[in-house]
């Protein structure tokens, strides 16, 4: 019985994520609704309950790719991989406010700059602090602070070992999900209110995944805004990680 | 017909990710450069072509419309699949990193969305945009008249 349940499962995988996504969700507008007086998105809560999940079944199947890991959740991977987050993201785009977005474009691009430059030199910082003395290893870990994938593809570039590479990575991953469940923390300190700011907040904090998450937890209506400038993020970290930034440290620590 | 509004998304995607393959050769990175950004310029300006020409029909609206309403379970999705143990474990140099770059970044949210800040007076269609992402579109609200 319980075998074919799981049968069904692994044979339907996709369905079955939406099945599984479905009940979470109304789990989690449950939660929002009696326990906190919708005072907590549901949606922020769901986020939440996806990355404990994935911690769970991390530490259960040992892989990378937290509930996808399992058989019977192999649907989730494809749900909430990159391809259907980016068509479910492009799909956004149908609701911005032209007027909006072209009067914040100057600002996004400012945004993009620093939130290139600032994560890579807090990165490249710590790996100091940390005794890291060659280049190589201070800009792999410097650009993994800007988002998880320009780490390894700066790393990869540069030749750095693996085990910084691990760490670069892990720096990235972790900026992501504190992003994911900080910003409604922080939404109303920083005035994460109007798609203007959601368009700096895009630039700044780079990782798609992190302000996807992030953006959705605080207030839909922000979500195309933010990630209109975020996608562009990885693209110019990859681009001045292995180069320009590379080419500076390397000046500065020789 | 609803599959005319997917196959839009669809196109509008697979030319902007190709485009920002494109980007990423000419610039000589071993990335995808901006290519979801640009596959929602060009579905914006589809959006805007269509609406001008009267052709933007229910069926087209609701293919589209679908997907955002399905963002917010994909991310979900996207969530339940991270590698949040390697995160946990990263250890000291991990968290004061991402910790740190995230507070600055903040801040710097704070700093820049006060530039040019304009009092609310929100857009009916930021709103809209806010419910059908939300997962929860109005029935079919008349939009005000854009100017592209």
């Amino acid at each position: 019985m319980l075998h074919m349940i799981e049968h069904v499962f692994v044979e339907q995988s996709l369905v079955a994520a939406f099945a599984v996504v479905g009940a979470l969700m109304l789990v989690s507008n449950g939660a929002s609704r009696w326990l906190t007086a919708g005072r907590v998105h549901g949606s922020a809560i769901a986020i939440v309950l996806g990355l404990g999940l994935a911690y769970v079944a991390g530490l259960y199947t040992g892989g990378q790719k937290g509930i996808a890991d399992l058989p019977v959740f192999a649907g989730i991977g494809l749900m909430g991989g990159a391809m259907l987050r980016d068509f479910a993201i492009v799909a956004t785009a149908f609701e911005v406010d032209v007027v909006e977005a072209r009067r914040a474009g100057l600002l996004g691009v400012l945004a993009l700059a620093l939130g290139t430059v600032i994560p890579f030199i807090v990165g490249a910082l710590t790996a100091v602090a940390f005794g890291y003395t060659d280049a190589v290893s201070i800009t792999t870990i410097g650009a993994g602070a800007v988002t998880y994938i320009v780490g390894p593809v700066t790393g990869a570039a540069l030749g750095a070992d693996s085990a910084v590479m691990a760490l670069s990575i892990a720096t990235g991953v972790t900026k992501a999900v504190m992003v994911m469940v900080g910003t409604p923390l922080v939404a109303k300190l920083i005035g994460l209110d109007n798609p203007r700011s959601a368009m700096a907040f895009g630039g700044l904090m780079g990782t798609v995944s992190g302000v996807a998450g992030g953006l959705a937890a605080t207030d839909p209506k922000l979500v195309p805004y933010g990630a209109l400038t975020a996608t562009f993020h990885t693209g110019i970290g990859c681009l001045v990680g292995p180069s320009l930034f590379y080419l500076t440290v390397r000046a500065i620590v020789g | 017909m609803t599959i005319f509004g997917v196959a839009l998304l669809a196109l509008c995607t697979l030319i902007g990710v190709f485009l920002g393959d494109l980007l990423g050769v000419a610039l000589g990175v071993k990335a995808n450069v901006g290519g979801v950004g640009l596959a929602m310029i060009l579905l914006i300006a589809a959006r805007s072509w269509l609406l001008a020409r009267g052709k933007l029909g229910g069926g087209i609206k609701l293919g589209v419309e679908f997907w955002s309403t399905m963002y917010i379970p994909i991310v979900v999705a996207m969530a339940a699949q991270q590698n949040v143990v390697a995160a946990v474990r990263g250890g000291p140099i991990v968290l004061i990193a991402a910790t740190v770059s995230l507070l600055l970044c903040f801040a710097c949210v704070a700093l820049l969305g006060r530039f040019g800040r304009r009092e609310p007076g929100e857009a009916a269609q930021v709103r809209h945009g806010g419910d059908v992402i939300g997962g929860d579109p109005a029935p079919a609200q008349p939009r005000p008249a854009e100017k592209v």
